[in-house]
């Protein structure tokens, strides 16, 4: 069984028990004592400075022959024909990692009636793109696109897969992982290779965006990752490059134990908050449920999503779909106007990433001006009718 | 109809707050807490019981603290408790977590529905649910806020998408994870507590499950963590002052003046 070990030349200088992410040590006598808790990290082993730390690991072996695997593949998420933002993404990313690989960039896209959208793949950048096309392949379904994938995968053998961090991409992806025994690391922010041995090096937000630790799977293949939508960027696309549309010979699963009877659009069009470049968030500082349509009205001139913290979806304000932060979506839009929104950290680890933020309070001491690109301080109801006039007077 | 709900344990606040001058993290004074999206799971199961006349058991892996968390199920009214503790199973990703929690309900043998919170709010991975349907061999969906209709071998619920929400049919046994809108937790009742005081958690073993050591904790885990650190938020901020309709008149200049792409 794999063990952390203190050995004989630890002073007890407590470097260790500061690193641990898990207060796993402690000092006892003239000796720094591995806990119960330990979850095997390996953060202090790096910590120590006298080398009085060991960790044992068990040899794992291959899992499977990894030299077999090549290329690097995206998951052509797709609804209704129309790509996901996110599948796009990833062909712009996936072509970098490709490159430096110095292999193919391929798509999955299974769907039904889609060979248009296999030509805007590969207008993004793959050179292949596997299409299993069937009439009841229509609509997303857990069981028959996890099937199909992994036949797809134990077929052709890619080295890498990646998925957008979308509804369908986190509980497809570790579904397949599942099935096949490779790693899977979830809602990336960054990916890098590093060539010589063909590693994906996966870095991810963890304790809600306060830590982020890059992750490997070193001996099982294929390597694996959900990205998060709006990170990564998709190339313009090019229609005269040239792909190949591969159909391959799979199985499409019938009798299912899954069924999508129904998909419900929500009434309000402006609520797809991870795919939108402009995100109009209000809490609770709004005063009142009645002033959210000042800020539909400013997300609408703008072309935006309107989100909302915790405090005022609890508070009856708002629907849930709407939430952002921990216990809700985490977007990463342009630009995030944080009305009335003090910045609790659970709301901060929903919308830290995105690339300009801007706050509006009242309360020059909150939180949300610490990430904030742009503060203002005043009384929403008077800045937000004016920014209004504002874009309105200059966007028309 | 027999529930099984799965539980993590994760810390009471994911504030890292760091000591500057050694750059690491400080986490003494944290309590551990169970992960508040299981609150919901917990909940939903005991409605499901209250409804079907049935039995609920809350299951956990983690260090044998995590009993007293247990207990606080019981309290809220589940019927048994069981905890997978053991060393070998430390150091566990996500796809080892889902083999020890398949055995572990294998042990536990009969089961309709199985529930879990969306994540956990210290990992936020939101894989354990389905890599454990896929261990069981049975389906799943996830970000579940509403059981539309279950009964024997059926269960029909809504699924919470991008933009919507999907009405989903899943033969049973199944596994469905489920969002915070899908009901509020009730608190436990006096009687719950007394009931919960005298409460013995089962503790199993990777052994007593019968588990495979090398499927297990991090032998049994394909992913490493090479490295961590905390982000720097080099954020440079600017303040805006004036009456608001300076404010809004410079803002907006601002932001117009990065080009950023309106879609009006």
């Amino acid at each position: 069984m794999s063990s952390i070990n203190i050995n004989d030349k630890c002073i007890a200088c407590k470097l260790c028990v500061k690193a641990c992410p898990f207060d796993a040590i402690k000092i006892e006598g003239k000796r720094a004592v591995i806990l119960d808790n330990c979850t095997l990290c390996g953060v202090c082993v790096g910590s120590c400075k006298f080398d009085a730390i060991d960790f044992v690991k068990d040899e794992t072996e291959n899992a499977v022959d990894i030299r077999e695997y090549k290329g690097v593949w995206v998951f052509g998420e797709q609804a209704n024909k129309t790509p996901a933002g996110v599948a796009l993404e990833l062909l712009g990313e996936g072509s970098k990692l490709s490159g430096r690989l110095g292999a193919e960039l391929s798509a999955v896209l299974i769907g039904s009636d889609v060979e248009r959208t296999a030509k805007l793949f590969i207008a993004h950048g793959a050179d292949n793109v596997y299409m299993v096309d069937s009439p009841s392949l229509r609509h997303f379904n857990d069981e028959s696109y996890a099937d199909i994938f992994v036949q797809l995968i134990n077929k052709y053998k890619p080295e890498i897969v990646l998925m957008g961090a979308s509804t369908y991409g986190r509980s497809l992806a570790p579904r397949i992982s599942s099935r096949i025994n490779t790693g899977l690391t979830a809602d990336c922010t960054k990916l890098e290779i590093d060539a010589d041995k063909r590693i994906l090096l996966q870095t991810r937000p963890a304790f809600g965006g306060n830590l982020m630790a890059t992750i490997i799977c070193p001996n099982h293949r294929p390597q694996m990752s959900t990205v998060r939508p709006k990170v990564m960027k998709a190339l313009e696309p090019d229609f005269t490059r040239s792909g190949n549309i591969i159909k391959p010979d799979v199985k499409v699963p019938e009798n299912l134990d899954t069924k999508v009877v129904d998909v419900v659009s929500s009434l309000t069009q402006m609520v797809n908050l991870t795919e939108a470049d402009i995100i109009v968030s209000g809490g609770r500082g709004l005063g009142d449920p009645k002033n959210f349509c000042l800020l539909k009205e400013l997300a609408k001139i703008l072309g935006g999503a309107v989100g909302a913290s915790r405090a005022a979806v609890d508070a009856g304000w708002i629907e849930y779909c709407h939430q952002v932060g921990q216990t809700g979506k985490t977007v990463g839009p342009k630009v995030y106007f944080a009305c009335g929104i003090s910045g609790a950290v659970q709301h901060l680890a929903g919308m830290s990433s995105s690339d300009t933020i801007i706050a509006i309070n009242k309360n020059p001491d909150a939180p949300i001006f610490k990430v904030a690109t742009f503060g203002i301080v005043g009384d929403v109801l008077q800045v937000v009718p004016a920014l209004i006039n504002e874009f309105k007077a200059r966007l028309a | 109809m027999n529930i099984i709900v799965c539980i993590k344990q994760v810390p009471g606040t994911n504030e890292v707050k760091m000591n500057k001058e050694t750059n690491t993290i400080i986490r003494e004074g944290v309590e551990a807490i169970i992960n508040p999206f299981d609150t919901y799971a917990v909940e939903e199961g005991l409605r499901v019981k209250e409804k079907t006349q049935g039995k609920v058991t809350v299951l956990s892996m983690g260090i044998p603290a995590v009993a007293e968390l247990l207990k606080e199920t019981v309290a809220l009214g589940a019927d048994d408790t069981v905890l997978l503790s053991d060393r070998a199973f430390a150091g566990a990703d996500t796809l080892a977590t889902a083999y020890a929690l398949s055995m572990g309900i294998k042990k536990i043998g009969l089961y309709d529905l199985i529930i879990c919170g969306k994540q956990a709010s210290d990992g936020d991975t939101a894989q354990v649910g389905p890599s454990l349907a896929e261990k069981l061999g049975i389906p799943h969906t996830t970000y579940v806020r509403k059981i539309e209709e279950l009964r024997e071998g059926y269960i029909r619920c809504q699924r919470m998408t991008e933009d919507g929400y999907e009405v989903i049919e899943l033969a049973l046994p199944a596994v469905i994870t489920v969002v915070k809108e899908i009901n509020e937790p009730r608190l436990p009742s006096i009687k719950g507590m007394m009931r919960a005081k005298k409460a013995v958690v089962t503790v199993w073993s990777a052994k007593d499950i019968g588990a495979d050591l090398n499927l297990c904790g991090l032998k049994g885990s394909p992913t490493q963590v090479v490295s961590t650190f905390v982000p720097v938020h080099d954020v440079h901020s600017e303040m805006i002052g004036g009456q608001p309709e300076e404010q809004a008149k410079r803002l907006a200049e601002i932001l117009l003046s990065m080009r950023f792409e309106t879609g009006a």
